[in-house]
């Protein structure tokens, strides 16, 4: 039934069939057939080897001796998708010279982007003078296959594209629109680091008439970076260019109309009227037929409601209409702009129709509405009661993981910022946990009931819901519902007694780790009769945040071998792991010569310590604070490889420069790191130690070590030298001649930063570790972080700035978010723990705004925090 | 960058298998990663009812404009800031070019029986990202000239044309002739008018 051409195709024997090219008499049709076979396999993601790659090559060049075209344009497609190497190159060059400069078109225009493709500079040269005649041809096909080509080039042959710019100004003028089109985009990506010609292009294009509506709207993208990049040095008057813009609402082509309205919107610090005319259009578009148009629509204006939501409510009435779209992308958007837009008095009429909608949309759109609704509940608090229910109602209905997880999130959010939507909220989660089949949300809410639960006027009502979950659940379940009626025996002493009573019953559950919390428990909190306060050593012992990566403890654990010296919590490493910077910076990088992979340097705070402390000079340093991940100070594939591992002290910098010579006909002796620290002035070098010797592909080390002031997170600037004695190898007998030369070989430098001497320590519960620290050394201030790429770079920035774990998954900044919360923990030199809280938020469409707050158990380091991101 | 770039053209059929694609970027670097796109935009917009009017969907931060006839799925794609709207006009090229290139036997069957038609198609519509091409007429017309010898006297391709029109519809090959003698597109865009207005005609 289902018949293919294709059916039963196999690669071998098409490669046989490919013998026909070779063929004296040749039959195109055939030829043709075989191609189109070629290509469907490499469609398929079949690859071929090399060796059959330029077998079908060579066979391929043979048929440029047809004068069929159908055949020729087979062969222009086979060509490019072979992608042939240079001296592959040079078998079709002078065919395709030829039908380069054929009298038929068709020939000229494919001829040019075949070899365009395929060429590398040298032959470029000798191919110019046509392009540049091409770029100027009267056929519109030969022109543009010229101009594109020429877009390609520019990116490998800048010098040479640019000799063409007078060609391609008169290309712009072209009668044709495409030519236009593509000779306009050439013409400025020529030009775009002149700033000037980009003004005068846009200013004489803006006054004539540009016919192809492609061409149109990339004016209007240069257009509107013109006015971004004059925005600074234009405060008063019309914005200029705007009267352009606006023109081209007017246009007859959508596409255009589209390009200008969005254009507008986007325009830095853009006032409502400005903005008028493009929501204007943007509401036809919203009752349009097209579903391309209605999105477009929807989507632009659900960004200019998050910063000017009063210009979009005229628009509210089609949006509403909107929600009942087939498209439930456009729905979606419709729904949560209007949940923007909206104002405090339609949030009960809004909630009723999108609770008809959330039944027919799938998990990922309910998420989107959802971060809405607790955006919008966040604007209206007095309205948590409705928002309150509808979350309620929700979660009580089918969906996935995801979703659940985005509700409960929500309620958390709620409880956490509307005191009054506390107790509501809680009891919402109690009934979500008696009917949820999802554990991790399960303990999640017991834990946050533990919390929460024993801070509200009637702590006993939630007694009974968690008591269920002990006889009901699985045992993960059961040991967090233990623990948390813990927390409410320990928080609520009037409760005690009945708490002792369910932790007792729990004795006899039949799962260890729900027995063993029992027990822990009820001896620690005094379950023994005695009704007694529960000392605060006792609460931050079983309840207190734990300073230590679980995965470190849990790797502790299992390296544990059971022997007399218990197992010590302090031996397991604070440090999280971090994937090892080198890696990133240098990909590909491939084992050099035959032998292994350079062995690695140690990865562990252990290891380090054992190295360093082995050396004598480095031996009265003390204890090793932090080791940064190694940094590559040569470029991969260099002569020497050389990356540098900082090991900071408290009154030391140990640089640890790992070294590789990848040169088998040498070998380097006395082996030094000459480091120049004048950008360094707290920085005093102190002791070195230098490598005797460093052969071919056996790596080494040098350490040079450096004081500072004690416990002073000193920053500054160093730069490198190796400094050694060269021998020249017989590689076949791998001797060294006697005599060596003395050299010197740059390396790139190294800066010691803030972010150093902080590590890297998360913690379990943020908001308790926030709340156990002293509120009195808390600092905050506000920064203007200046116009950034996206809020996500801006946050990455300041986490690497500062060089502390993200904690909660915060450091995820979700897509077109408009402010982001971003949480850090920390161990400060000296072994202050530090916790931050970071609040972005964008203030017109790039200006990023951050608000940093600081608690840590030292007033003076949450200073030195601020000092950090003041100075960064 | 901002000359509006194509990021890929799929042609997949009603189980979401292949039929023709081109990929113009480097954000699927493997055939498995291709694959994957592959299945993720077809259960996506499976279920939707693209057959009157192109849909529109964004995921991935990618936007993704479609249309079905058939078994036949035709995706454009595009970065999340492109302009939905020429992505739609790229795919109503494409669309269209491959509805006259298949003589309106648009199924799997016919398009992959004349899958030469359809690479050169996508060949004329894009290059290496950047739009060659909108025009569906044009498009045909380029992928099509080839039916006609390019050296041969004005005459000969008339009665080529007449020859043609036994086994094409008629207003075809004098859109395919028109076209490729009218490469000066003045003629194209003139002759383009009067080729609908055939087309109605010879339909009735």
């Amino acid at each position: 039934a289902d018949y293919s051409p294709f059916l039963g195709i196999e690669k071998g024997a098409v490669l046989q069939e490919a013998r026909v090219f070779n063929d004296p008499q040749l039959d195109p049709r055939r030829c043709s057939q075989v191609i189109t076979k070629l290509l469907y396999l490499l469609n398929q993601g079949e690859t071929f080897t090399k060796v059959e790659a330029t077998e079908v090559f060579f066979a391929v060049t043979k048929l440029f001796q047809s004068k069929d075209i159908g055949l020729r344009r087979m062969v222009y497609v086979m060509i490019k998708e072979l992608s042939p190497s240079a001296d592959e190159v040079i078998i079709v060059t002078s065919s395709l010279m030829k039908d380069m400069t054929s009298k038929t078109d068709m020939y000229r225009a494919n001829a040019i982007r075949v070899l365009c493709r395929i060429t590398d500079g040298t032959l470029l040269t000798q191919i110019e003078r046509y392009l540049k005649q091409a770029i100027v041809d009267k056929n519109p096909v030969v022109a543009s296959a010229a101009l594109v080509s020429g877009i390609h080039l520019l990116q490998t042959n800048p010098e040479i594209v640019k000799r063409w710019s007078n060609e391609v100004q008169e290309a712009v003028q072209s009668r044709a629109a495409l030519v236009q089109f593509h000779a306009l985009a050439l013409l400025h990506q020529i030009r775009q680091n002149d700033r000037l010609a980009v003004n005068k292009l846009v200013s004489s294009l803006t006054k004539g008439s540009v016919r192809s509506p492609l061409a149109q709207c990339l004016l209007i993208r240069y257009t509107s970076q013109v006015i971004r990049e004059s925005a600074n040095n234009n405060q008063a008057g019309d914005r200029p260019f705007y009267d352009f813009l606006e023109g081209c609402l007017r246009h007859k082509a959508e596409m255009v109309i589209f390009e200008a309205a969005r254009a507008i919107t986007e325009l830095n610090g853009v006032t409502s009227r400005e903005l008028t005319p493009a929501i204007t259009v943007l509401q036809l578009f919203l009752s349009s037929s097209k579903p391309v148009l209605r999105f477009a629509a929807v989507r632009t204006l659900n960004k200019v409601a998050m910063t000017h939501p009063m210009a979009v409510t005229n628009c509210n009435i089609d949006m509403e209409s909107l929600i009942s779209d087939q498209n439930r992308s456009i729905a979606t958007l419709a729904i949560t702009t209007l949940l923007k837009t909206g104002n405090e008095s339609s949030v009960d009429r809004l909630m009723k129709q999108i609770t008809n909608f959330m039944s027919d949309i799938a998990d990922e759109f309910k998420i989107v509405v959802v971060d809405a609704i607790r955006s919008l509940c966040l604007k209206f608090p007095l309205k948590h009661r409705s928002l309150m229910n509808f979350l309620s109602n929700i979660l009580r209905e089918e969906g996935g993981f995801e979703y659940k997880k985005a509700i409960v999130d929500s309620i958390v959010i709620l409880i956490r910022d509307i005191p009054e939507a506390k107790e509501s909220g809680l009891l919402h989660l109690c009934e979500f946990i008696e009917d949820c089949e999802f554990t991790y949300l399960s303990t999640q809410i017991l834990h946050f009931l533990g919390i929460e639960g024993p801070k509200t006027s009637d702590p006993s009502k939630y007694i009974r819901y968690i008591y269920n979950r002990v006889h009901l659940e699985n045992a993960t379940v059961r040991a967090g519902a233990v623990s948390t009626l813990a927390k409410f025996g320990a928080m609520v002493d009037t409760l005690k007694p009945r708490v002792f009573v369910l932790l007792r019953r729990c004795l006899f559950d039949n799962d260890d780790e729900v027995r063993d919390r029992a027990t822990l428990y009820l001896n620690t909190l005094g379950g023994d009769g005695a009704v007694v306060e529960t000392g605060e050593d006792v609460k931050e012992f079983l309840f207190g945040s734990l300073y230590i990566p679980l995965v470190n403890l849990e790797n502790s654990l299992k390296n544990y071998e059971p022997s007399d010296d218990a197992f010590d919590i302090n031996s397991v490493p604070k440090e999280v792991k971090t994937q090892p910077l080198a890696e990133k910076k240098a990909p590909g990088k491939k084992p050099t010569g035959l032998g292994a992979p350079p062995a690695g340097p140690p990865s562990t705070v252990d290891a380090y310590e054992k190295l360093l402390s082995s050396i004598p000079e480095f031996a009265n340093f003390g204890k090793l604070f932090k080791f940064s991940a190694p940094v590559e100070l040569t470029e991969a594939e260099t002569e020497y490889a050389v990356n540098v591992v900082k090991h900071i002290f408290d009154g030391h910098v140990v640089f640890q420069y790992n070294c590789t010579n990848t040169i088998p006909e040498q070998l380097l002796e006395n082996v030094t790191v000459i480091v120049d620290a004048s950008e360094a002035e707290e920085f005093a070098e102190v002791a070195s130690k230098p490598l005797r010797s460093l052969p071919y592909d056996s790596p080494g080390q040098i350490f040079v070590a450096f004081e500072k002031p004690e416990g002073v997170p000193a920053v500054g600037k160093f730069s490198n030298m190796l400094r050694f004695i060269v021998k020249e190898v017989d590689p076949s007998t791998g001797e060294a001649e006697d005599d060596g030369v003395e050299d010197e070989y740059q390396l790139e430098e190294l800066e010691v930063v803030a972010a150093d001497y902080m590590l890297k320590v998360g913690v379990s519960n943020f908001r308790n570790a926030w709340e156990t620290m002293d509120a009195d050394y808390e600092r905050v201030d506000e920064y203007g972080l200046g116009p950034r790429e996206s809020l996500a770079e801006a946050v990455n920035a300041v986490i690497n700035l500062l060089g502390m774990q993200p904690c909660e998954g915060t450091e995820v900044v979700p897509n077109n978010s408009r402010s982001h919360t971003c949480l850090l923990s920390g161990v400060y030199i000296g072994n202050v723990k530090v916790l931050v809280r970071l609040q972005f938020g964008l203030d017109g469409p790039k200006d990023v705004a951050m608000k940093l707050a600081v608690r840590s158990e030292d007033e003076a380091v949450s200073d030195a925090i601020h000092e950090i991101v003041a100075s960064g | 960058e901002l000359c509006p770039t194509i990021k890929n053209i799929l042609l997949l059929d009603s189980e979401g298998k292949r039929i023709a694609v081109k990929y113009y970027s480097d954000d699927w670097p493997t055939n498995a990663a291709k694959e994957a796109f592959e299945k993720a935009v077809f259960t996506k917009t499976q279920k939707t009812n693209a057959r009157t009017e192109a849909e529109i969907t964004m995921f991935d931060n990618y936007i993704v404009v479609y249309k079905f006839v058939q078994d036949l799925h035709f995706f454009v794609t595009g970065g999340e800031n492109e302009n939905e709207i020429i992505l739609a006009t790229v795919l109503q090229g494409f669309f269209d070019a491959v509805g006259l290139l298949l003589r309106g036997t648009e199924d799997k069957k016919e398009a992959l029986e004349n899958l030469d038609l359809i690479l050169l198609c996508l060949d004329e519509i894009v290059d290496g990202g950047i739009i060659l091409e909108t025009d569906a007429n044009v498009i045909a017309g380029k992928v099509d000239s080839h039916s006609m010898d390019a050296g041969a006297p004005l005459s000969e391709q008339v009665s080529l044309l007449l020859f043609h029109s036994s086994d094409y519809p008629l207003a075809k090959s004098i859109a395919t002739i028109l076209t490729y003698l009218g490469l000066q597109q003045t003629i194209t865009q003139a002759l383009a008018t009067a080729r609908e207005h055939l087309t109605r005609s010879l339909l009735k």
